[in-house]
């Protein structure tokens, strides 16, 4: 069996890799259920307490934009503390690190896997948010609050990854993800409630003010672009 | 391939801190030979094993694998290391044979060589279970799946043969043993053992070369002496 090690297989390229680590990742959430029932369960919790805490059965506006953006923004780090966990306990970094593969495509499946993992909680939260908060009818504003959400989740999903990489290999990582991940995602927090606000108005939704999107989808970039330059230095010794 | 040096160390070090869990190490092993690591817990030897794998850079000295210098040229080198260390690498959540799948498409290896690896080690009745439901043993073979799925010309073995019984030991010999025909880094607490793989032998102490010989030459008081 051993006779022929001289051929050598040629290495996957970066979206098979991705395609891989993908699979397996949603695969390993799917088993174990570790972070998007958590995270869901969190949102769902603030969303009663915010409702009990405020003394209202019904927010709108700016109050409702930032009830929603800053609760999915909390069970975002739920899931950024879980990232990289398994790997780091179960010898996936190393795993990883001995394939002759593109390093990025660690970045950008973790990043898809959490922006889904993202995606799946706000479904249910806005859901329930709408139910136990929110004073407007979202049905109307439905396609444009999905699409900011969306927005946001990449800039969530991506400094996610960047921070969890960052945490996981200290031993303070449970403190030290939210710390520095949660700094980082003011500007993201701060455009997504502004473009929220009129599609959560009680008047009727109004347009998105293009100007937060236009920060939000930079801020994205911007952080795209670090995340991508030095994702490789986080991983390597 | 015999006489070309397929791992050259040249006053190797690596330090965790103020600590040298390695410092001076230099040798030579050629291609398809065995090196045998003897010593301690916390001699070095998994330090070693790590660097040669590209998972530690070496702070001191130079290393070259296959030719290629580490770490500057670890990108060569990976494609052709396999590493079969205390961690088994695996998943616990997913089974053996989803571990091995994940593990073929990084190294782009076809999946059949995954039921052919599966069927080596007598594990395809098991394979589709959850690896945190196997025996040590049976997890201990599925890492040595990992560890040969891409036919890496080197093998770095930590203590390759611990949790699996005699039958076990046989099964996965044809992959790691002398057999393979692979250059090997092997650590070993076995000194009769070791010995009787190697073609040569290094004793580590405090991270420190304390022995280098040939296993004839080896004397098993000074392996035996690492230990005390």
């Amino acid at each position: 069996m051993s006779s022929d090690h001289g051929h050598r297989p040629t290495p996957p390229g970066t979206l098979a890799t991705v395609g891989a680590l993908l699979r397996k990742e949603l695969r390993v959430e799917l088993r174990t259920l570790e972070s998007v029932p958590a995270m869901t369960l969190f949102a769902v919790t603030t969303f009663v307490l915010f409702h009990f805490g405020l003394n209202r059965s019904a927010v709108d506006g700016d109050l409702a934009a930032g009830i929603l953006t800053v609760t999915v923004l909390f069970a975002a780090v739920l899931g950024i503390n879980r990232l990289f966990v398994a790997d780091e306990e179960q010898g996936g970094f190393d795993g990883f690190l001995l394939a002759p593969v593109d390093r990025s495509a660690l970045l950008l499946a973790k990043a898809l896997a959490l922006g889904l993992y993202l995606v799946a909680v706000e479904t249910m939260a806005v859901a329930a948010f709408a139910l136990l908060l929110l004073k407007p009818p979202l049905t109307q504003a439905l396609p444009e609050l999905a699409g900011v959400l969306v927005l946001a989740d990449i800039g969530i999903a991506v400094i996610g990854t960047l921070v969890a990489a960052l945490a996981v290999r200290t031993r303070a990582r449970d403190l030290i993800g939210p710390l520095l991940a949660l700094p980082l995602l003011v500007p993201v927090a701060l455009a997504c409630a502004r473009a929220l606000t009129p599609l959560l108005s009680a008047g009727g939704a109004g347009g998105i003010p293009g100007r937060w999107l236009t920060m939000l989808a930079l801020y994205d970039l911007v952080f795209a672009l670090i995340a991508y330059a030095v994702f490789d230095f986080l991983l390597e010794d | 391939m015999a006489n070309v040096a397929a791992i050259e160390l040249e006053q190797v070090g690596r330090h965790y801190g103020e600590r040298a869990a390695l410092s001076g190490v230099t040798l030579e092993l050629e291609a398809g030979r065995t090196l045998v690591v003897f010593g301690p817990n916390g001699a070095g030897k998994s330090t070693l094993l790590r660097i040669l794998a590209t998972l530690l850079r070496p702070q001191a000295g130079s290393v070259r694998v296959l030719g290629h210098a580490l770490p500057a040229e670890r990108w060569a080198v990976r494609a052709r290391v396999g590493l079969l260390g205390h961690d088994p690498l695996l998943y616990r959540e997913l089974s053996g044979r989803e571990n091995l799948v994940f593990h073929a498409r990084l190294h782009g290896v076809p999946a059949g060589r995954v039921d052919e690896l599966l069927e080596a080690v007598a594990l395809t009745r098991r394979a589709d279970e959850p690896v945190r439901t196997l025996s040590r043993g049976m997890v201990q073979r599925l890492a040595v799946c990992r560890a040969v799925l891409h036919q890496p010309d080197v093998l770095l073995l930590d203590e390759p043969r611990a949790n699996l019984d005699p039958a076990a030991i046989e099964l996965v010999e044809p992959l790691i043993g002398r057999a393979a025909g692979r250059t090997r880094v092997v650590t070993s607490h076995d000194p009769a053992g070791g010995r009787l793989e190697a073609d040569l032998v290094l004793g580590l102490r405090g991270g420190r070369p304390a022995l280098l010989a040939s296993p004839a030459d080896a004397d098993p008081a000074a392996i035996a002496a690492l230990y005390r």
